[in-house]
This record gives structure tokens, sequence and C-alpha cells, in this order.
């Protein structure tokens, strides 16, 4: 299988500004030196806490947010330092489905607007062929080509998200970026919508960069997973290799917190000391060694890199990359 | 299995709702909106029809007429020149209107456009663009509009720019506070990753988003801007006589209030009718168009 992305040292800094002249008086890494990349055809699932920098990287990709340093490789083109206007062609095969459905439509357009407005900024069709394929996309998200003219308030939040994924899906793009996609939506919906997604992907070979904070909804739908900390990616693998023989003592921490539906299994708990130390000054060597069990000395003066540890499977640990 | 939930029937007949249409639906349903909207158009029709509907002409009296009080011939009575005072009201609705509209058009534009540059591109040009409005805003407006008709020479043209003038920052405030919280919205956020520039993007996604308020502040600026050009021509600095502006009005006729009240009471009046009929209006939009109304 080829790679479709890689995105090699990504590093992704927001400035704190402070005083009246908004110096610049800190650094947040919302992102620091993520390196990985997406096979075509896949779905590589990204995990972590809230604020552990998933959206960040998600949005680094299609450089909705600019990174700082690092390079993004997008079907073999080096997209870090491309212009403005010639990133926008690329943007067609570079597509966002985002968390909340409520906000992505714009509340003053109906469907056929929203959904033909890719079509007309990227000069696809004469008008009469992108209605028809409007219409065609909303029967293949499962909608009906009379939603068409309806606006946003009149849609369920399971409706919005399809039409927040025909939007994305309506220039045929390669790679779909979700962030947390179903996580806003009812439990008995989000299976639905990630149905549908599995759908789409099989029907038009998409590929998924797949950023939750659920772990059992990552599992379901991811081939590999990532799993992030503080701007880092702490252990990445095949999903099943990942879920059953986690290495990094904080995936192992963050899976021995997925409720278990049997009551007679054992299992052990791990509860995490302390809190998730500030990006603006992470910890030195290994951002996780003031709450992990098995620090070492080393964990607090060298920072661990992502190393193979066969099969597939990637671990930042100094346990493992001896 | 995707579709299990999503009805395919076709509705038989289905209301069409825009966010526009639900709006209208909301106004026409409130009744004090509509009470202020039939005196909107009520002073409209006068002023529409003033020519032929007014028995006098309005720059001229009889002087043998001085001051009489309202009867048959003259239903407002006649000032201190002997000019009827209905005649004078009616063409003053002209004068108030345009003055109202076109002072709160020209602010509404331009504070528009300076907060969508000031929203949207942040920066030097927000830095620059709100410390004028910080300025300008340090002044009491009156006072401003003051200064600008006595730099200008007083006219009723240059008391309706002063106006204007004096507006803009509170239109460029409101507009620039929209743009920032528009600018954070994933549908704006959807457009940049679809490749949009940025014209498109104001235009097609920020500034529609951004016309309710500004409709519904200058609703409510109209009257405002009534009320201030009236106090102009009352201090002589807006329209001149014999021009029949009811600020003009009422200041001409302040030393006969004690015996000839029906002078000053009719231009009050409309001056006050007015005032609360855009009031009304403005806000019943502000009902009608706000979006936490919504069900």
């Amino acid at each position: 299988m080829t790679e479709l992305l890689t995105v090699k040292n990504l590093k992704t800094y927001y400035p704190i500004t402070g005083g009246v002249f908004g110096r610049q008086i800190g650094t947040i890494k919302a992102v620091d030196d993520v390196s990985f990349s997406v096979r075509s055809g896949e779905t590589l699932g990204l995990v972590g806490e809230s604020g552990c920098g998933k959206s960040t990287t998600g949005r680094s990709i299609l450089r909705l947010t600019e990174p700082t340093s690092g390079e993004i490789l997008f079907d073999g083109v080096s997209i870090t330092r491309l212009k403005p206007r010639e990133l926008r062609s690329i943007r067609r095969n570079l597509q966002l489905v985002f968390q909340d459905p409520f906000a992505s439509l714009n509340p003053r357009h109906n469907v056929e607007k929203i959904l033909e407005e890719p079509l007309v900024v990227h000069g696809i069709g004469s008008s009469q062929e992108r209605k028809k394929r409007v219409h065609e996309i909303l029967e293949i998200v499962g909608l009906s080509s009379y939603h068409a003219r309806r606006y946003p308030h009149q849609f369920s939040g399971g409706q919005r998200q399809r039409i927040g994924i025909a939007r994305a899906l309506i220039t045929q793009p390669k790679l779909i970026v979700a962030d947390e996609p179903v996580s806003a939506l009812d439990v008995s919906i989000q299976s639905q919508v990630l149905n549908l997604m599995q759908d789409l992907q099989r029907e038009f070979g998409l590929t998924y960069l797949f950023i939750a904070h659920d772990l059992s909804v990552v599992r379901h739908i991811s081939d590999r997973v990532g799993v992030m900390y503080l701007g880092r990616i702490v252990e990445l693998a095949p999903k099943d290799e990942l879920y059953d023989r986690p290495l990094h003592p904080y995936t192992k921490a963050l899976l021995s917190a997925v409720p278990n539906p049997d009551p007679d299994a054992k299992r052990e708990r791990i509860i995490l000391q302390g809190d998730v130390p500030s990006p603006a000054n992470p910890p030195g060597g290994c951002a996780f060694h003031p709450r992990c069990s098995e620090a070492r000395e080393v964990c607090r003066t060298t920072r661990p890199p992502l190393g193979d540890v066969g099969d597939g499977h990637y671990a930042a640990c100094h346990l493992y990359n001896e | 299995m995707a579709e299990v939930q999503i009805e395919k029937v076709q509705p038989v007949q289905e209301t069409i709702s825009s966010p526009w249409r639900d709006a209208w639906r909301i106004l026409i349903r409130n009744k004090l909106a509509v009470v202020g909207f039939g005196i909107i158009v009520f002073f409209i029709l006068l002023a529409l029809l003033a020519p032929y509907i007014t028995p006098y002409p309005y720059d001229k009296g009889e002087l043998v007429n001085r001051n009489k009080p309202p009867s048959a011939e003259h239903w407002f009575g006649t000032d201190y020149n002997g000019r009827d005072i209905f005649t004078r009201v009616i063409y003053g609705a002209q004068i108030s209107l345009r003055v109202g509209v076109l002072a709160v058009l020209g602010s509404a534009l331009a504070g528009t456009v300076l907060g969508l540059l000031a929203g949207y591109y942040g920066r030097w040009v927000d830095m620059l663009i709100s410390r004028v409005f910080d300025i300008m805003l340090a002044f009491p407006s009156i006072l401003l509009a003051v200064a600008i008709v006595a730099i200008l020479g007083p006219s009723l043209n240059n008391a309706m720019l002063a106006i204007a003038i004096v507006n803009i920052p509170t239109y460029g405030r409101l507009v620039r506070s929209i743009v920032l919280r528009l600018k954070q919205e994933d549908f704006v956020t959807a457009a940049r990753a679809i490749g949009m520039g940025d014209a498109r993007i104001i235009f097609h996604h920020i500034l529609p988003n951004s016309l309710a308020p500004i409709i519904v502040t200058g609703t409510l600026g109209i009257a405002t801007a009534i009320i201030e050009a009236a106090a102009l021509g009352f201090l002589g600095l807006g329209a001149q006589p014999p021009q029949p502006e009811w600020g003009v009005m009422l200041s001409d006729s302040r030393q006969y209030i004690q015996h000839a009240p029906w002078s000053v009471i009719f231009p009050g009046l409309s001056i006050m009718l007015t005032v609360l009929g855009f009031n009304l209006v403005g806000d019943g939009l502000r009902d009608a168009l706000d979006p936490r109304m919504k069900n």
C-alpha cells in the first residue's frame, strides 16, 4: 500500500501574548514533533485526551492552522510551503468533517447551496451538472433530493452530520480528516454515521484520518491507531495489536479506563496521578514521566523516539527502546 | 443499514422555511411591531403625497392669520408667520425620514466596511480602525456632530453628513465583534478548507450572517438620527428656516409656546410618533432575527 499522507516532524506552536503591546511571553506546544503516515485506503485513528493536540494535528495537515515547522507530504507533494493559491487546487482532494454538526453549516444557506459551493469554488461542472451532483450526493449519504431546499435548522444532528460528510465528499477527495465526527451525536446515531463513513470508504476508496477521544469508536473504525499525549504520539500500532497489547504506560492507563460490559472480567484499573502538564511548559525528557509509574532516570532527561518494536508497532518509551 | 431512520415519504405540501421567511413570520405576529410598521408607513405616505394633500404652501403664510388655534381651515393651527402647521408638519416628514434613512445608510455602510476589515484582517488594520473608533466615541455624539457642522457650515445636508459620521463607530464596532465571532465558526473554517478565497468567504458567509443585527441596530438608529437631526435643527445647525424641519419648527415657535402651544405640540408629536414607530419595529426585528429565539 502506498502512503497517501506523510507527516514528518510536525510542530505547531501557538504564541502566548501578554501586556499592552501583545508581546510574546511564551509558547503553547500544541503539536510537538509528530511524525506518522497514512496509507492509501486505510483509516488511521488518533486518540488522546482533550488538549493533547489531536485536533491541531488535523488542522495543521489541512493548513487551516499554520504549522510552525515540519513537512507534510500529500500524494507525493509537499504542501507545507505551498502558497494559498497553489494550495487551493489541492484542497479538493483533502477534506474535513467537523465535530459540531450545528456550527459547521452556514445557517443562512440551504443544503443545495452548501453542497454546491465546493464545486463552484473549484469550477467543477456547469450549473445543471452541479445541481445533479448535489442530488446524487444527498442520496449517497442517506438523505433525499427534496432535502436540498431545506435549511440546516430543519435537520437533526445526525442528518446535519450527513450533510457535512456530503460536503466533504462532493469534490471526490482522496483524504478526509474527520475531527471527532460522532462525538456530538447520540450513541444510537453515532453507529449510523460510523457505518455510513465505512460504506463510503469502501465505495469510493477513501482514506480517513479519524480523530476522536472515544476509544471504542476509534477501535470500530480504524485500521491503525495512534495515541497522543501532550502534543506527541506516544504509541502507534495496528488496532488489535494496540488494544490487546498496549506497551506505553499511558496507553495502558487509557485502555484500562474503558468500561467493560462483562461484570466478571478481572481487570486492573490504572489510575494516573496528577494532571496533564501544561503544553506551555511540558516536562523535559519523556512528557509522561511525572505521571508514569515506571519512570526511570533516563525518562527525565532524554525524550524517547517513536521506536519500532516489531509488527508495525511503534512506541515512544525507554522501556522498549534499549 | 445507513439510512434506516430517514423518512423517504415525499411531504405533500411543504412550507418553505428560510431564516428570513421565519423572521418575517415572527415579525408580523408581533402586534407592537405591526403598530410601529403602520406608523412608519403612514408617515412615508404623508411624505410622498405631501404636495397633493396639503392645502397651503409650507413656506408662505398670511400674516393676518398669525398664531391662530386649530380650526376647520387650519387643522393644526398656524405659526407666528401665519403658515399652516399641518402643511409644514407633513413636509417635515419628508425631511426627517430622508435624513434618518440616509444618515443611517451612510453610517451603516461605512461602519460595516470598516468593521469587516478590522474584524477579518485583524492585526494593524484592526488596531488602526479600532483606535479611531475609540477616539470618536470619547466625544459625546451631539458635540462631535456640532463640531463637524461648525466646520462644514450649517445646512440640512451637512447635518445629515455629521450624523452619519458620528454614528459610524456604532456600526463598525458591532460588525467587528460579529466578524470576530463568525471567523471562529466551523462553517467559515469549512469554507477555508474547501479552498474559498477571502472575498467569497466575506460576502457569502460572514456578511449574510452579520446582516440581522445590522438591520436591527439600523432601524433603531433611524429613530436616533431623526432626533439628532431635530436637535441640530433646533440649535440652528441643521435645516435652515423656512425649511419645515420639525426641530426648526420647535425652535422657531419656542417664544410663542405660552399663547400658541399648537405650534410646538404638533411638530413635537410628529417627532415622537416617528421615533416610536422605528423603535417598535426595531424591537420587533430584534426578537424576530435573534437566533436564540429559534425553536
